[in-house]
């Protein structure tokens, strides 16, 4: 609990903390002989929404489990909200939502958010109003105490987003959150999105939908392990003469128009 | 905090899921059960074929529980020993006696036989100087009394064996599933420490544990009449060691294995051989260094600490070795686990 009280007041000034929220330098990620993630470089500023874009198999959920802490990078370092990784106190300030549902599916919604809120040391009253909060954000208030394996795709990305939420942490890592859900589901997710954004929250995901990157402050384009481009949707644009994100995606990424 | 929330966690699932719930309580019942009655049963009356023997033997012999069948000539009984009537002829031919057992089911023919020796050896003696039966036999009892049935004597080990194994199975793959699923990596995402992993799993699986050994000795010592001679919480304690061992060495292994069913390939080679060492079976016979294979498997000492209560009352003294060989074999498979989850995160 100490803990979290001292994040508090690290929150209270993080907006005007120059910091950078994420920080990597020449990392790589080799597995065996092969080499996936090729000297990145890359700061990912506070209150940024920053979308990672990549073609299958780029390497970009590779990039966020390095960010994440769940892997350690075969060269290079990792700093995370101004900690070097590998540093575990700091996982409690990230929330992380993975490429596939992570949830207990013999248990209830709810059951699910009670377990995760309590490794994220959220407890009585508190852990109450969170769960109540962030399942209306998700829209899946009306099924709270249905089992996860009576859920549909869409329902459990959404738990698994609320998953990532419950504990209000600084820095969002999605990876891929709006696969499987509806357009209007995502219009109301990326509204929250940006309103998180708002309050200064760093958000981190991957994407392939072309009009999400679009929305994003700034993109990094990623290509076979190598990050091609780094900027604003308007700068990518305009960098490659291109009118839309795809047309530029294309031209940046492998540098021919396929 | 984060301990008793990965507990609660895991008895919640384990509520959701009767039929696992069945088989960690109901199985070992059963499997207990059928044991009991098959090696507990009333115990095979030999059918003894009789020529020329006196007709007070007869009455002797069928009160000593064997079923007598009086044939007059050695040819005819013969020919129904070898088709399997018969468990042994019994004959004289002038003053000597011969005995022919059957011989294909061993535990048959030495109740044939203990059965004509106990009845008839003071008559032989008495009657005849056959040098082979002269000795007088004196039997005692230095446990049991003689009343041990071989269900009693191997008993003990069953219970020990059930405790082991199916919690060594479920640990195995709820553990592999946490994996498969991906909920460990995302446990692994929170700020808990990779002790508390592990030991939340003991915690959440110890509930379930404890309950499971409790009704597994109830069950075989009161329902079944399994033979006790020591104390109930001491059968408790051992028993409660060996499911550790297992739930961690299960939780262990199960970072080897990709799925269920590679689980399951764990049970011929890491199960079975113990079975073997576990005192089931006599390995005085053994390669000496052979027998020495048994120190490195947990269900030897679990056995051997649980024979020695049951059925010669050891106290906890007498026990001790055990107790501390399963302690240490658990503590060296939570270090092991903890040091395997730096598989899923780097620190
Ligand atoms: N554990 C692993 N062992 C070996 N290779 C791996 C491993 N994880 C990922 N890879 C390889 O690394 C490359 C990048 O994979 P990654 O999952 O990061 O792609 P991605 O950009 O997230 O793709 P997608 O959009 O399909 O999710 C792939 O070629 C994959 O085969
Ligand atoms: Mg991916």
């Amino acid at each position: 609990m100490a803990e979290r009280a001292g994040e508090k007041t690290v929150r209270s000034n993080r907006t005007d903390d120059p910091v950078a929220a994420i920080e990597l330098l020449k990392v790589t990620r080799s597995f065996g002989s092969r080499k996936v993630l090729h000297e990145i470089d890359l700061a990912i500023l506070r209150g940024e929404l920053f979308g990672l874009l990549g073609p299958s198999g780029s390497g970009k959920t590779t990039l966020v489990k390095l960010i994440a802490g769940l892997d350690a990078p075969s060269g290079g370092s990792v700093l995370l909200l101004g900690e070097r990784m590998p540093n575990r106190r700091v996982l409690g300030r990230v929330g992380y939502m993975a490429q596939s549902d992570a949830l207990y599916s013999e248990l209830t919604g709810k059951q699910n958010l009670e377990f995760f809120a309590s490794l994220y040391g959220l407890s009585g009253a508190r852990r109450t109003e969170r769960i109540a909060s962030v399942m209306k954000l998700v829209d899946l208030t009306e099924h709270l105490n249905k089992p996860v394996s009576a859920y549909s795709g869409g329902m459990k990305r959404r738990l698994s987003l609320a998953v990532s939420l419950l504990h209000e942490p600084e820095l969002l890592l999605l990876d891929e959150p709006t696969v499987g859900i509806d357009p209007v589901l995502r219009q109301s997710i990326w509204t929250e999105l940006l309103s998180l954004r708002d309050k200064g929250i760093t958000i981190v995901l991957t994407t392939h939908v072309m009009d999400e990157a679009d929305r994003c402050d700034r993109i990094g384009l990623i290509r076979e392990g190598r990050l091609t481009a780094v900027d604003s949707p308007e700068g990518l644009k305009r960098a490659s003469g291109a009118s839309t994100i795809e047309e530029a995606f294309i031209v940046l990424g492998g540098g021919t128009r396929a | 905090m984060r301990i008793r929330a990965l507990a609660l966690r895991i008895v919640r699932q384990f509520i959701r899921d009767r039929r696992t719930i069945a088989l960690l309580f109901l199985a070992p019942l059963l499997v207990l059960t059928l044991m009991y009655f098959v090696f507990n049963g009333q115990s095979v009356k030999p059918d003894l074929a009789t020529i020329g023997i006196p007709a007070e033997w007869h009455s002797k012999l069928e009160q000593a529980g064997a079923k007598i069948e009086p044939y007059s000539s050695l040819p005819e009984a013969e020919a129904d020993l070898r088709k399997g009537k018969l468990s042994a002829i019994l004959s004289t031919e002038g003053n000597r006696f011969s005995v022919r057992l059957e011989g294909s089911d061993p535990s048959e023919s030495k109740s044939a036989l203990l059965l004509i020796q106990q009845t008839l050896q003071s008559d032989i003696e008495r009657d005849l100087t056959s040098s082979a039966w002269s000795a007088k036999l004196d039997i005692s009892y230095e446990h049991g009394e003689g009343r041990l049935t071989s269900f009693d004597s191997f008993g003990p080990v069953l219970v020990g064996f059930f405790s082991f194994f199916f919690v060594f199975l479920l640990a195995g793959v709820a553990f592999l599933r946490e994996k498969t699923t991906g909920t460990l990596e995302r446990l692994m995402a929170s700020p808990i420490r990779r002790f508390e992993v592990v030991f939340g799993y003991l915690a959440g699986f110890g509930v379930f544990t404890i309950l499971q050994a409790t009704l597994i000795a109830w069950f075989s010592i009161q329902a079944l009449g399994l033979y006790m001679d020591g104390s109930f919480w001491l059968v408790l304690l051992t028993n409660l060691l060996l499911s550790l061992v297992a739930l961690t060495l299960g939780t262990l292994l199960s970072t080897f294995a990709g799925s269920e069913f590679q689980i399951i390939q764990f049970i011929p080679l890491v199960i079975v051989p113990q079975v073997f060492f576990s005192g089931l079976f006599n390995l005085d016979a053994m390669n000496p260094w052979l027998q020495k294979l048994s120190y490195a498997m947990p269900l030897y000492y679990g056995a051997d600490a649980l024979r020695g209560i049951m059925l010669r009352g050891e106290d906890l003294p007498d026990i001790q070795i055990d107790i501390y060989a399963l302690l240490a074999f658990s503590i060296a498979f939570i270090v092991l686990n903890m040091a395997a989850l730096r598989k899923q995160r780097a620190f």
